[in-house]
């Protein structure tokens, strides 16, 4: 089972003939990937890494019966690029772009909405079905199959907290990244819907940081409805008012966003929150025993 | 991007907003001059990247051209928040008989841009949403439709209902405000406050933009408005470089890859009692160049005791960054202790390229491990 991708993925790379897409494509085959094509414009008829390259996704789509997107195309061109996927019908986009300007992912949303389309990321690492699928650019040798589901706003530190998770033998059911923009096309309380409804998932660590309301917006979820343990880890303690720390949407602004208020939303509803990496899987032992 | 004050009235006037006559001066002799030009009185504000200028006595009102220049005389030679004010903005100062609130704002949660008014003015919005929600209207714009004029009309006669001709003038004010936030791929377009004066005309006595960093390739108009008065010269550095870099107060350097993992990072030296000197994202590629250079910014900050280098390779290829760590050591008189630990793509190799090159590194194998003995050595070396 799983969420989101698996056995049945097909994958279309879209910026397939760029220096990131091309290696990606690789690695993600090698992986054991189904990825069954790649778009770039202009390109149609080359091939890359073994698949077929097209010039639109519409024809991607119509030749290969593509279900899935990866995004890879620079930023100027991102919004397009996932606006193409889903007017062809394509029903999970993961956009790995970094800097999509946030005027560009409003229309997007909107746009998506009428479609169907789910869109994870932008500006995220892709998602991972240990054994099963990789879309995404994270080092696939850290993740072992198992029955925790992870999802996070960030990458490094995704897996930083994953090789303790597989060193302590917890393997992931799907590790997600959401993206570190303040407009991205899943948010952690989506996933939770998600990990809700997959029997393999039997816990959840769901890794935030500071800026937005999404961490907060997902403890008051969890405490109403949620129906399985949560471990969580906060990124930004330290980090100073007003300054955007790395990510977009990494920013405490008018005061709103800092880790405590994340940290007391989630203590409130009975989620533990570790103060280490490590921590991690000592709580998730806790908790499961 | 922030665009303080006097750049947001600017980029405000553009639009045809009605801002106050006034000018920007960096000395007591450029304030003499403009104050011939300036009706009585005038205001004196400090123009500083910061807010609470009010409370820190940076804004003051002044009526004869002696009490002006001897006020800006002292807000020239202050510093808010620790920093130094550099340029005053001289204004007329309009009568006021109201003080409103108006903004756009990007609402994350939403998804949308949202048109934010108060009838409070004047005063920071979100205490008023604290202790008076009800004074505050929000309404949400469809991004693709955008504003429509019925939309500012009945937010402006919710807003200034004591008068139609003149809340008419602020629905006006609100569709340039708009205008200008969607064109300038803004963040935050905030007029506090929004004035109406006795007279019944309408004023941007204070403005504030902030500008999507990642929009600024299609606005090098607004690129060149960057203030280089205020902008901490290796912030900038770094980021021609593609290096995320923020100077904080502490003794400990980091240097990470990833911005979670070095948030995370710098909490992780605070748990062990150390406290960061700054946040540092080296990115996911892993030029050996760019690790030099990080090295470098780290090190150009006195109060470095020691250096944590925590890198989780996956794009980043840790010999990568071993080569630029030894280049580091070749090129730059390094006297404090650095800490590395690499996991990751070619860990192997860039362990023996470390262990070979004979360099004063302590190796260690996590990031707590890491931390704690960044914090020891730091203390040690105090």
């Amino acid at each position: 089972m799983a969420i989101l991708v698996g056995k049945d993925t097909k994958l279309i790379v879209q910026g397939i003939t760029g220096r990131d897409g091309s290696f990606h494509t690789r690695l993600m085959k090698e992986y054991g990937t189904n990825v069954v094509g790649g778009v770039t414009p202009g390109k149609g008829g080359m091939e890359v890494e073994g698949v077929p390259v097209f010039d639109t996704v519409r024809e991607a789509v119509e030749k290969t019966g593509a279900n899935t997107s990866i995004i890879f195309v620079p930023a100027r061109f991102a919004a397009d690029a996932i606006m193409e996927a889903a007017d062809a019908g394509i029903k999970l986009i993961v956009a790995i772009t970094e800097g999509i300007p946030i005027h560009d992912m409003l229309k997007v949303k909107a746009y998506l909405d009428g479609k169907g389309a789910r869109l994870i990321g932008p500006n995220c690492p892709g998602l991972i079905t240990p054994g099963e699928a990789k879309v995404g650019i994270m080092p696939g040798h850290i993740f072992r199959r198992g029955r925790i589901g992870v999802v996070s706003r960030s990458g490094t530190l995704t897996y930083e907290i994953v090789s303790h998770l597989t060193a302590n033998g917890f393997g992931q059911s799907t590790a997600i990244g959401i993206g570190g923009d303040p407009i991205i096309g899943t948010k952690f309380i989506d996933v939770l819907r998600m990990f809700r409804e997959d029997p393999e998932t039997e816990a959840v660590v769901l890794i935030g940081e500071i800026g937005g309301t999404d961490e907060q917006d997902a403890a008051e979820y969890i405490g109403r409805e949620f129906n399985k343990p949560v471990v969580a880890f906060i990124a930004g303690r330290t980090a100073p008012r007003e300054k955007r720390m790395g990510h977009a949407g990494a920013i405490i602004a008018g005061g709103e966003g800092t880790a405590e208020e994340k940290i007391k939303a989630f203590e409130k509803v009975g989620v533990r929150v570790a103060d280490l990496p490590e921590q991690v899987p000592q709580i998730l032992k806790e908790i499961l025993k | 991007m922030k665009l303080i004050e006097y750049q947001a009235k600017e980029l405000f006037k553009k639009y045809g907003m009605p801002i106050p006559e006034g000018y920007v001066c960096k000395t007591v002799d450029e304030v003499k001059e403009v104050l011939e030009k300036l009706e009585f009185p005038v205001v004196i504000k400090a123009q500083v990247p910061v807010g609470g200028r009010g409370k820190a006595g940076g804004v003051k009102l002044a009526s004869t051209k002696e009490e002006a220049i001897e006020k800006a005389e002292k807000i020239l030679s202050m510093e808010i928040k620790g920093i130094p004010v550099k340029k005053i903005l001289v204004a007329h100062a309009v009568d006021i008989a109201k003080e409103l609130y108006l903004s756009i704002v990007l609402d994350r949660r939403n998804n949308r841009a949202l048109v934010m008014a108060s009838r409070e003015g004047g005063v920071d919005i979100e205490e008023v949403a604290k202790t008076n929600p009800d004074a505050i209207l929000k309404r949400d714009i469809d991004p693709i439709i955008g504003l429509r004029d019925f939309e500012a009309r009945e937010i402006a006669f919710w807003l200034y209902p004591e008068d139609k001709k003149i809340a008419l003038k602020i629905a006006g004010i609100i569709g340039k405000l708009y205008k200008s936030y969607v064109d300038s791929e803004a963040q935050l377009a905030e007029i506090n406050p929004l004035v109406v004066d006795s007279s019944g005309q309408v004023w941007v006595v204070d403005a504030k933009v902030i500008v999507d960093d990642n929009a600024l390739f299609r606005h090098p108009d607004i690129e060149q408005m960057r203030d280089l008065d205020y902008e901490d010269p290796r912030e900038l550095e770094a980021k021609e470089w593609g290096l995320s870099f923020i100077k904080l107060d502490g003794n400990i350097g980091n240097m990470v890859n990833g911005a979670g993992l070095a948030m995370a990072t710098m909490d992780v030296i605070k748990y062990y009692g150390g406290e960061p000197a700054n946040f540092l994202d080296v990115g996911g590629s892993s030029n050996p160049e760019k690790t030099r250079k990080a090295m470098e910014l780290l090190l150009s900050d006195p109060n470095v005791r020691a250096v944590f280098v925590n890198i989780f390779g996956g794009i980043t290829r840790t010999d990568d960054i071993a080569r630029g760590l030894i280049e580091a050591f070749r090129t730059l008189d390094i006297k404090v202790p650095v800490v590395v630990r690499l996991t990751g793509t070619n860990e192997e190799i860039a362990r023996k390229m470390l262990d070979e090159s004979g360099l004063p590194l302590i190796t260690v194998r996590t990031m707590s491990e890491g931390a704690r003995k960044a914090v020891e050595l730091a203390n040690r070396s105090n």
